[in-house]
């Protein structure tokens, strides 16, 4: 019988299955951040300790400040807190850390890749949402709440109803400047932002096939937006050179057990999904939302909507709603509008490839006056190597902040967040209202796109700026 | 967990779609832990105007719905983000149901776990139930998880799906991880066969 890559992780985890749909899955990577003290509560509460210590791996993210690197140093006591009791959980339980200040701490969906912890044919479960991530690699990956962390950490197993599953094929080469952050922003103004509800989405297609390992991952991650239960991307040669060498992959005889059980892995050519959606890869642009949803998203050279124009009453009043928190009018060239912060981060968007891309844009221009923009990277490793490479120099000469990695302007938790009304041009991965602060008004775009805006002081398509025409 | 059969309350309407997590309880307030009161993080800055004073036009915060315990929204409700205090938040503030179209996968699961029944019903339905309680602000609905149905306003009634297993947990109040540890001996084998190569 034909399965899909999916269906084939599915089956290798089942550990059983109950009469009323209910399948008992096990789990074989679990990874932590410092949002999760609950589940340790839960399982204090209950005389319980972590059954499979050696398959989970934590890092500080959400609260770490992205101006220093000392727990002392963080400022609000309640954030303070919650990156001590990561510390604390971790060591009591014989939990591998990457503690705050040492080589390897990161945003957790960027870790997890770089460190190679994130493996074809895997089960991996996260306390966050945004663990479709790690699909990029062809692992399952399923974002979970704190009571389901605390049983995976009970008894290393995810009760899950089967999910359905949505292949999501886009062929044809990309245009220049057409990025992973792209490819989603189209498919979940395609499908919405609950179009994959219930299903795990397959990313196929050339033009998938064509991206990095880092725009995989950007793909990936954004699969919740779309509703996802998760997302992934066959492995390939590209995901094996990726995981060659990294300090948790399979090493000398293990690796060459490990690619032939890899190979197997991608769905058969005649596999059946409960859903197709299809995109035309030559066709997609450099995307911007305007809207309080990803879904909101159009090409860089479009207009502001005419709530006149939606397609029911329903959305008519959404729109318009959307319009009057974003402070924008309708037929207004999104290039035209402009920008007060820059923030170039988050798991989304903070690899080395995304900080060479702005930094290609940076590389002798300089940042609007009008503008405050942040290069935040998404690990000390990003960090390390975008150092090695100058690219620090080029964003500080531009005028960028080049801080410390972290969650940061993505979700504020640590306090880093927009003024209201300020308007962001993000890299991260939600535009909800409030998102980056009370009042704050945030577009997504690519990392290229982000710096672009922060040189022009407006929405810009970068492709005219680096042609001069801009 | 706290065990859920049937409820009799009055619905509050709140007849959006894509209302995400971080509207229910924003960012700034997930480090409180959970012995801490939410029901003051519910739809905390949605709930105010820009001078912090209570705004009048957000249904919460009208007479008629202040003793809600249902929930009724537009579609993919609480999509976005796996914060379980989205949950903590509606649960502390009275609510034990929520009803609309679509969820965000993640709070679903999240609310069968923590005592919140999430109940889908056709658009159309949601429609005509929110179009009831606009009409009748502090009009009672019924749901009944045992014979999974909904009573709306108007006396019509609406059957929904639930799944068997989380109804069950659900209807006797049970701790999923206790559960599990009865099948310790399916795990244990599990763990045998799953291998050496699959184990760290
Ligand atoms: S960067 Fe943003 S989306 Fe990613 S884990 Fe951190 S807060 Fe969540």
């Amino acid at each position: 019988m034909s399965e899909t890559m999916f269906e084939k992780i599915w089956q290798k985890h089942r550990v059983l299955d109950r009469e009323d749909g209910q399948t008992l899955l096990y789990v074989d990577t679990h990874l932590l951040h410092d949002g999760g003290a609950t589940a340790f509560d839960l399982l204090r509460g209950r005389g319980l300790k972590p059954r499979a210590p050696q398959r989970i791996f934590a890092t500080p993210d959400h609260y770490v400040s992205t101006s220093s690197r000392k727990v002392e140093e963080i400022e609000d006591e309640r954030h303070r807190e919650m990156v001590e009791k990561l510390d604390r959980n971790t060591r009591e339980y014989g939990i591998k850390q990457f503690g705050l200040g040492t080589p390897d701490q990161g945003i957790v969906h960027v870790m997890g890749p770089e460190q190679g912890l994130s493996q074809p044919g895997i089960l991996l479960v996260c306390g966050d949402s945004h663990t479709s991530t790690h699909g990029a690699v062809g692992a399952l990956a399923f974002g979970i709440g704190s009571t389901e962390v605390a049983h995976v950490l009970a008894t290393q197993t995810l009760w899950q109803r089967k999910p359905k599953t949505m292949r999501i094929n886009i062929d044809g080469a990309l245009g220049d400047q057409v990025t992973g952050k792209d490819v989603i922003l189209a498919i979940i103004a395609k499908i919405g932002a609950a179009g994959g509800t219930g299903h795990v989405l397959e990313y196929t297609g050339s033009a998938i096939r064509g991206l990095s390992m880092e725009g995989r991952l950007t793909l990936c991650n954004m699969s919740i937006e779309g509703g996802g239960r998760a997302g992934m991307v066959a492995p390939d040669d590209t995901t094996y050179q990726y995981l060659a060498g990294k300090p948790y992959a399979p090493q000398g005889a293990a690796w060459d057990a490990a690619l032939d059980r890899w190979r197997a892995l991608p769905s058969d050519a005649d596999a059946r999904f409960d859903a197709e959606v299809s995109l035309d890869g030559t066709a997609l642009q450099p995307m911007v939302t305007w809207g309080n949803s990803p879904e909101d998203a159009l090409p860089i050279d479009g207009r502001i909507p005419d709530p006149a124009g939606a397609v029911d009453a329903e959305r008519r009043e959404q729109m318009a709603r959307m319009l009057a928190y974003m402070g924008l009018t309708a037929g207004t060239p999104l290039a035209e509008v402009a920008v007060d912060r820059v923030f170039i981060g988050s798991c989304t968007n903070s690899r080395i490839e995304d900080m060479r891309a702005a930094a290609a844009v940076a590389r002798g221009r300089k940042v609007a006056a009008s503008v405050r923009a942040w290069v935040v990277p998404g690990s000390e490793r990003v960090k390390k190597q975008a150092e090695a490479e100058g690219l620090h120099e080029i964003f500080r000469a531009a005028g960028f902040d080049w801080r410390e990695p972290g969650c940061s302007m993505c979700l504020g938790t640590n306090g880093d967040i927009a003024q209201p009304g300020e308007r962001v041009a993000s890299t991260s991965n939600r535009n909800f209202m409030g998102r980056q602060g009370p009042g704050a008004r945030t577009h997504l775009l690519s990392p290229a796109m982000a710096a672009a805006a922060a040189i022009t002081g407006h929405f810009t398509d970068v492709r005219r700026l680096l042609a001069g025409e801009a | 967990m706290e065990a859920f059969r049937t409820l009799d309350a009055v619905a509050v309407p709140l007849p959006r779609p894509n209302i995400d997590t971080d509207q229910i309880i924003p960012a700034r307030f997930l480090s409180r832990p959970r012995e801490v009161d939410h029901t003051q993080f519910l739809f905390h800055d949605a709930r105010r105007l820009p001078d912090g004073t209570q705004n009048p036009d957000f249904n919460l915060n009208k007479d008629a719905w202040r003793n809600a315990r249902i929930v009724v929204a537009g579609r993919n409700f609480a999509c976005g983000s796996s914060r379980e205090s989205a949950v903590w938040a509606l649960f502390d503030a009275g609510f034990r149901v929520a009803i609309a179209p679509s969820f965000g996968d993640i709070f679903r699961n999240n609310g069968m776990k923590n005592g919140l029944l999430p109940v889908m019903l056709p658009a159309e339905v949601v429609e005509a139930i929110i179009a009831q309680v606009e009409a009748d602000p502090g009009a009672r609905i019924q749901v009944d998880l045992p014979a999974q149905t909904v009573t709306a306003p108007d006396g019509s009634v609406h059957g929904f799906e639930v799944d068997p297993f989380a109804k069950h947990c659900l209807l006797e109040g049970l701790d999923e991880i206790g559960l599990t540890q009865s099948y310790e001996e399916e795990i244990a084998a599990f763990e045998r066969r799953f291998g050496r190569e699959n184990m760290r």
